[in-house]
């Protein structure tokens, strides 16, 4: 077990070293001057220089990725060229938005998609099944940004259960601050679910035709008791690997969501970046996004030995 | 064919025609502005309803998803081309420097959340249909490689494959003659897939600003301007969602029985 | 009055009729053989004493287990009733444990499940049957998992869970038929031992007459969902009063005459041959560690001459196959065909190759299903330089087919418009096409039913004769081995350890491992039917 978390580590290392060259890369061939693009065009050019070397600017290509890695690894993410700030801060005032939103989401979509696929695969072919398939059909094809404004059209304009948008903050409590993403959360969360529950149901449903099944009925078990005891955690494995798969869907939607909800997160912050060609803070947040996505992996790898004890010995 | 298998080929079959007649005939001239008709509901003269600039919201969405339709295929079409000989290559040693190169290369452009990636390719190069194209047809190409691959894997150990090695053939001639033409099914169901995806795709990054740019009409910038009418005009933001909708369940209904046609796993009684 | 007693048993699986008017009885301490090939239904009357059917299964007739009808009985008291009355073992110990939970907890549950005693009682329970069916807890702890054991330590368990709670009745559906040869022995031994000990009724389904003949108290035959022939076993041996069971007795213990070999000069020269494969770290640093699966292996078959190759799974067999073939390298020695090397590092040396084809186990995995025959069979010729086209290669597709028995007409089909056996014949029409001076036989018949086999066979020995053939006939089945070769190599981890003229080898074996193989496999009881009924099979 400690071989294969090892080995799981170094894979995540060399990940994100590779990952972060190639945005490095990627924004150094953008084009324009940041110096420029925050003095303005009538700078003179002595102020200029001394921005340049005040942003590290003028260094080596290979001297300024060291530096960026090196001050994201202290946790400094460089100063953002339209705010004059540091990056690290804005990322985190937002990340306290989207990260709830995007953990309260892949709660309500576990929280559905388990029991809904459960049911459909003990219902096989009956009517129960094809409804919930029929249901998740729909709900796979649903864009959540879409759902998210009819949601508000019906619960915050028609029956204002919910406001419409914005945020209070967490320090209004915890209550406050979760009723404000719930119709975000769900509104993300449905598509998910939906996929997540015919992933289960399958899973399942394939495990239903392992010998082992047939096994636990000659014991003595009845069809519920051996797919509670033998079927599911069996059926995990691969349900597991859309789990990891989709908390990178869901920040992504979380990032795009909070639009429609004018929520101050990431999305926002990102999306003003881009406009204001904010490189630095661009930069940035995508190596965060590249990271969660990575790290969920590295997670999801150790949950696999976990359920699954054939990898502990295999190294 | 499963009925399913129908409703999808029917939906679809529809959505398409749909776009291609825009190609000759739309009820109104798509971008043709009439501000005192704005935001009409749905009427006889406009079945969909107008939206803010008074344009024919129907009109709209056929061309939105030819707009569409086209950023997806083209996307599906570069995964294709590039992951398809990529995974072939990869099976053909496993685990050989080949297959560990492309298959790390994978990871990498794995790790990248779709919208990373497109953030990344706007921010550098700006917003625009091919840049959404360019990002979401990358994402495409180690998705098809690991399909293929799988499929192909599991091929190798065959014996009708030790057979043709036996006959002195080649690994790519082995590829091109007996690996590709029995791993197509999977790959005809995956690109539906992909296809339902990109739609879902487009229209997101579209929404946010990162994909089609106005004037052209799709069904993601229509939800985007919508976005701020929807209290006041719902018409503007249900059809087109409703049309998103239609072509992503027409697809996936038709990958899945795709899927279940071809590869029936009749439960065989042994004795 | 029986154990259990089947009376009239008709099913029909959607509304396809599986078994017909099946009797059929066990009595305590009794073991019952069923027998027959494929499709004869065997399999699922034992399934069907569970009441474990696929769906759509209609099922007729009556199942009474001491006087309790099953085939009426609620899923509840069915429930009740499997793993504690009646306990069933199955043929493929790989899958039949559930890969996530450790051996001892499996074999618990049976107990735990009836809740015949409380947890810790049954957690010791359980581990004085793991301790009966020969794994005793201090040397294979029961915190282990079904992939920590062997196939046959992994029968072992499955056993343990069918016992745990001493049942009535035992049924094992071809218990030993996944096993190697040494280990199936053992696993009669111990199912034979149970029976005795507890006084179980055993039901047995199996394909293989001589296992039958060594176990059963009585043997039922089955062919095509019917019983066709019920007795005592030694009576219904001595008397094989149904021309089916006379055929598939016949048909086991099938031979063929070879037509005399003449030795020559030598064809296929394996000289000192290593093949390694690497093992995974278990050091992060320590040098890479190597298992040689194939151990410094040296041997000649000489034109004309018809050589086996015996061993159990694992013993290197199919890896010497490949690396003769030239489709992998060799660490070490060479692999000479006509004093050429097989293999050559740009790949295919088409010159060397063209004298050799192969025929494989698997009927169904050997052909790409989505070519015609005449296509399938002439793959071969991509060896020539220039192959024969149009006219001729169409008579040479109509000369194969003839060959090996079947007709012109078959090159316009698919493969999936053949049976087994009709396959195997089309696969040796792909190894005859380019008139190659070795074939392969890599378990060519090893998947197919006995009666199909024992025709197989008839036909290799005519295309000795025919086409004078060399070959190299590797397979695990002895009985088969010892018909069909003049020469015989026997391997056991990776080595050859014994080698000589077939007979020879047979009768008087000299390696100790040899002996134990021989004396392992089970064998029909030695009567001759040919005086008695018609030679005709």
């Amino acid at each position: 077990m400690l071989r294969y978390t090892l080995k799981r580590l170094i894979s995540l290392v060399l990940s994100l070293a590779v990952a972060s060259l190639v945005i490095f890369a990627v924004i150094e061939i953008a084009p324009g001057d940041p110096a420029l693009f925050m003095l303005g065009v009538n700078a003179q050019p002595d102020t200029l220089a001394a921005l340049r070397t005040e942003l590290g600017l003028d260094a080596s290509k290979p001297d300024r990725y060291l530096a960026w890695v090196g001050g994201m690894l202290q946790g400094d993410f460089g100063t953002s060229y339209t705010y004059r700030t540091p990056v690290a801060g804005m990322i985190a005032d937002r990340l306290w938005v989207s990260l709830p939103l995007t953990i309260y989401a892949l709660v309500i979509s576990i929280l559905l998609a388990f029991p809904a696929g459960i049911y459909a695969a003990s219902r096989r072919g009956k009517m129960g099944d094809a409804a919930m398939m029929g249901t998740t059909q729909l709900g796979v094809a649903i864009p959540n940004f879409w759902f998210a404004m009819m949601l508000v059209l019906v619960f915050a304009v028609n029956l204002r259960w919910f406001n419409a948008g914005g945020f209070p903050g967490w320090d209004k409590g915890v209550w406050t601050g979760l009723h404000a993403l719930t119709l975000p959360a769900i509104a993300l969360a449905l598509p998910q679910a939906s996929i997540l529950a015919r992933v289960m149901r399958s899973a399942l449903l394939d495990v239903l035709g392992e010998d082992f099944m047939r096994t636990a009925r000659a014991k003595g078990l009845s069809r519920g008791q051996a797919l509670w005891r033998h079927g599911l955690r069996n059926a995990l494995i691969p349900v597991l690997t859309i789990i990891g798969l989709q908390v990178s869907f869901l920040l992504a939607g979380a990032i795009i969501i909070e639009q429609v909800f004018y929520l101050p997160g990431l999305g926002r912050l990102i999306f003003q970046s881009i406009n204001s060609r904010d490189l630095i803070v661009v930069e940035s947040v995508v190596m965060l996004l590249v990271f969660v996505v990575i790290t969920v992996n590295f997670l999801v790898d150790l949950a696999y030995a976990l359920v699954d004890p054939r990898l502990r010995t295999r190294t | 064919m499963s009925r399913g298998m129908w409703i999808g080929s029917v939906l679809t079959a529809l959505m398409l025609g749909l776009a291609l007649v825009s190609l000759v005939w739309t009820p109104y001239p798509y971008a043709q502005l009439d501000i005192p008709n704005k935001l009409l509901p749905p009427s006889l003269a406009h079945p969909m309803g107008t939206d803010h600039f008074g344009r024919d919201i129907l009109s709209m969405i056929m061309v939105g998803i030819r707009t569409s339709m086209g950023v997806a295929i083209v996307a599906v079409a570069i995964g294709l081309a590039f992951g398809i000989p990529l995974g072939l290559l990869a099976s053909q040693r496993k685990g050989g420097w080949v297959d560990e190169m492309i298959m790390r290369t994978n990871d990498v452009i794995f790790a990248f959340p779709l919208l990373a990636m497109a953030i990344l390719i706007t921010a550098v190069f700006g917003p625009s249909a091919t840049n959404a194209i360019i990002a979401f047809g990358l994402f495409n190409i180690p998705v098809f490689a690991r399909v293929t691959r799988g499929g192909a894997l599991s091929l190798w150990e065959r014996e009708f494959i030790f057979a043709a090695r036996v006959a002195g053939k080649s690994r790519l001639r082995i590829s091109a003659e007996h690996i590709l033409p029995n791993i197509l099914g999977i790959l005809i169901v995956q690109g539906t897939i992909q296809f339902a995806l990109g739609i879902q795709v487009e229209a997101a990054l579209s929404f946010v600003g990162l994909g089609v740019q106005p004037p052209t009409p799709s069904l993601g910038r229509m939800l985007a301007d919508a976005q701020t009418l929807v209290t006041i005009a719902p018409h503007i933001a249900i059809f087109p969602g409703l049309a998103i909708i239609g072509i992503v369940v027409g697809l996936n209904l038709m990958g899945d029985g795709l899927r279940d046609w071809l590869d029936p796993r009749i439960r065989v009684v042994r004795t | 009055m029986s154990l259990l007693e089947i009376k009239g048993l008709n099913l029909s699986i959607a509304g396809k009729p599986i078994l017909r008017d099946v009797d059929l009885t066990v009595a305590k301490g009794e073991i019952v053989a069923v027998t027959g090939e494929s499709g004869s239904g065997k399999s699922i009357t034992a399934f069907s004493i569970m009441q474990l059917l696929p769906e759509g299964a209609e099922i007729s007739g009556a199942i009474q287990l001491d006087g309790t009808e099953l085939t009426t009985l609620p899923e509840t008291r069915l429930c009740a009733l499997r793993g504690a009355r009646i306990g069933m073992v199955f043929q493929e110990p790989m899958s039949a444990l559930n890969p996530v939970k450790t051996i001892g907890d499996q074999v618990a549950e049976t107990i735990l499940i009836h809740g015949a005693m409380p947890k810790d009682q049954a957690r010791a329970q359980a581990h004085e049957m793991l301790d009966r069916v020969g794994l005793p807890p201090d040397q294979f702890s029961p915190t282990r998992f079904p992939h920590e054991l062997s196939g046959g330590q992994r029968q072992r368990v499955v056993i343990a869970m069918a016992i745990a709670l001493r049942p009535d009745l035992l049924i094992a559906d071809e218990p030993t038929t996944a096993l190697d040869v040494t280990t199936q022995a053992q696993i009669l031994d111990l199912l034979k031992g149970l029976v005795a000990e507890f006084d179980m009724g055993l039901l047995m389904i199996t394909h293989d007459l001589a296992v039958v003949s060594d176990m059963a108290d009585r043997i039922v035959v089955m062919r095509a969902g019917e019983v066709v022939e019920t007795g005592p076993t030694r009576q219904l041996f001595a008397r094989m009063r149904h021309p089916y069971t006379r055929m598939l007795f016949e048909a086991s213990r099938h031979s063929v005459d070879l037509p005399e070999k003449h030795s020559s000069e030598p064809l296929l020269s394996v000289q000192n041959v290593v093949r390694a494969y690497r093992l995974p770290r278990t050091k992060l640093f320590a040098p890479a560690e190597y298992h040689r699966a194939v151990d410094r292996v040296s041997f000649t078959l000489r034109k004309g001459e018809r050589l086996g190759l015996v061993g159990e799974s694992g013993c290197g067999k199919s890896t010497l196959t490949r690396a003769i073939l030239g489709l992998e390298p060799v660490q070490g020695g060479q692999i000479l065909l006509n004093g050429a090397s097989v293999y050559t590092e740009r790949g295919a040396d088409l010159a060397v190759r063209r004298g050799m084809q192969v025929v494989f186990q698997d009927p169904f995995g050997s052909f790409n299903p989505r070519h015609r025959v005449a296509r399938l069979i002439t793959e071969p010729y991509h060896l020539l330089e220039k192959s024969p086209s149009g006219a001729a290669r169409a008579d040479a597709v109509a000369e194969a087919l003839r060959a090996v028995g079947l007709s012109p007409d078959d090159a316009g089909k698919y493969i999936h418009e053949f049976s087994g056996g009709q396959r195997q014949r089309i696969a040796i029409a792909r190894a005859l096409i380019i008139k190659p001076d070795l074939i392969l036989f890599d378990e060519a018949v090893s998947a197919l039913d006995v009666s199909v086999r024992a025709r197989i066979l008839d036909l290799v020995a005519e295309l000795c004769e025919s086409h004078d053939l060399s070959y190299l006939f590797i397979s695990h089945d002895l009985s088969v081995v010892r018909t069909i070769t003049d020469r015989v190599l026997v391997m056991r981890a990776g080595r050859i350890v014994e080698e000589g003229e077939t007979e020879q080898v047979f009768s008087h074996p000299t390696h100790p491992y040899t002996r134990a193989l021989i004396a392992a496999a089970p064998v029909l009881p030695d009567i001759d039917t040919q005086h008695r009924s018609h030679p005709h099979v």
